[in-house]
């Protein structure tokens, strides 16, 4: 065989090995790459499973609190006004009011007022309590009802009660006045008696306010039992004084209501005096004070 | 007896290389993958054991429910407790 043969054949046999070298290699590297997809398609397959009822649970979420929101909106509202709603609004998250009310359209083009002014402080308390509560201003987690993870749970776990079920539904505030539905006369009377129909009619609408300030005993008025009377209750009977609770006159004769038509200022006035005393004349010839004459002038409306 | 000499060098000095050059590059390329695929695999691993606490949101639900009935009920109270705004 010339030299030439033998060159050419091993050239062949080199290139023969360097593709199987690298086609081997090739190989190896691809079974790696088709194991590293395998696990990396199971890890996918358990995310989509994991996920599949995130999307119902957060919609059914998302509505509750949409129900919640649109309660919320509508009842402060309703009781509050829009205008006072968004003054509200305004004063506990300065900047709020200028995005309005989801519910309410056109909320956002409404002047606040200065809640502050409109509201007592109590109620805005009252109304900060939620949000702001110091137990959750101190919470290193923020406000209660803007941490999602903390949310109302955590503030109702504070407390051990229930507070629904004490009591369980309030009673309607009672009306009162004349016009109430049901009327409530006093347990007893402190000076004069209580105006009826007529005696409102004939004395005038002054009268009237004698009866609408009467809470009754039920609902802790001051002739209520001592155990529903705060420690700083009104002064008792002892001290007011009370009515014999009878139209009979408490002296021997009574009083005379026509005596007053008969009245002289001559011989009635005055308490009686002694006998054999001279009257006090040593005034009489005494010019009148400047005083009395000014006073004179200015009610006959004319200057002298 | 040239045209030997001619093919020998021709094969040992251009198509040798040249395999060699084609073949290292598919190699590296497939070599180049499998780190890529490894990282795959493990952040979708790393993506489910972050989803174990999806189940956490069916108590989320239920709370959300119970404490928007709870607001309903407060509501519908205080409804009834409070007076409406006066109508302008």
């Amino acid at each position: 065989m010339p030299a030439a043969g033998v060159v050419l054949i091993i050239a062949v046999l080199l290139i023969v090995l360097a593709l199987v070298y690298y086609l081997v290699s090739t190989i190896v590297a691809l079974r790696q790459v088709t194991s590293g997809l395998d696990d990396a398609i199971a890890g996918v397959g358990e995310i989509i499973a994991k996920s599949a009822p995130v999307e119902d649970v957060v919609q059914d979420i998302n509505a509750n609190l949409d129900a919640g929101v649109d309660l919320l909106e509508g009842l402060l509202v309703k009781k509050a006004g829009l205008e006072d709603a968004m003054g509200l609004v305004e004063g506990l998250y300065p900047g709020a009011a200028a995005e309005g009310l989801r519910n309410f359209p056109g909320s956002e083009t409404v002047t606040p007022p200065r809640i502050s002014e409109v509201y007592t402080k109590g109620t805005l308390t009252l109304a900060r309590l939620g949000r702001e509560a110091p137990i959750a201003a101190t919470s290193p987690k923020g406000p209660v009802l803007r941490n999602v993870e903390g949310g109302s749970l955590d503030a109702r776990s504070l407390y051990p009660d229930n507070r629904q079920t004490r009591p369980e539904k309030l009673p309607r505030s009672p009306v009162i006045g004349t016009d109430a539905p049901v009327q409530y006369l006093p347990s007893e009377q402190r000076g004069g008696t209580t105006p009826d129909e007529a005696e409102m009619r004939e004395k005038g609408p002054w009268a009237e306010t004698a009866a609408e300030g009467i809470v009754p005993a039920e609902l802790g008025g001051s002739d209520a039992p001592r155990e529903m009377l705060a420690d700083d209750r009104q002064l008792g009977s002892s001290v007011l004084g009370e009515t014999t609770g009878s139209d009979e006159p408490a002296t021997g004769s009574g009083i005379d209501p026509s005596a007053g038509d008969e009245a002289d200022a001559t011989s009635d006035g005055g308490p009686a005096p002694p006998e054999g005393a001279e009257p006090d004349l040593k005034d009489a010839g005494a010019a009148p004070r400047q005083v009395d004459v000014d006073s004179t002038d200015t009610n006959d409306g004319s200057a002298t | 007896m040239t045209l030997w000499w001619i093919g020998d060098v021709l094969l040992l000095v251009v198509i040798l290389p040249v395999v060699v050059y084609l073949l290292k590059g598919v190699l590296d390329a497939a070599r180049g993958i499998v780190p890529s695929v490894r990282r795959i695999a493990a952040a979708a691993q790393a993506g489910s054991k972050d989803l174990d606490a999806v189940p956490l949101l069916l108590t989320t639900q239920a709370h959300v429910t119970t404490t928007v009935e709870v607001v309903a009920g407060y509501g519908g109270s205080l409804d009834v407790i409070i007076d409406d705004a006066e109508e302008d």
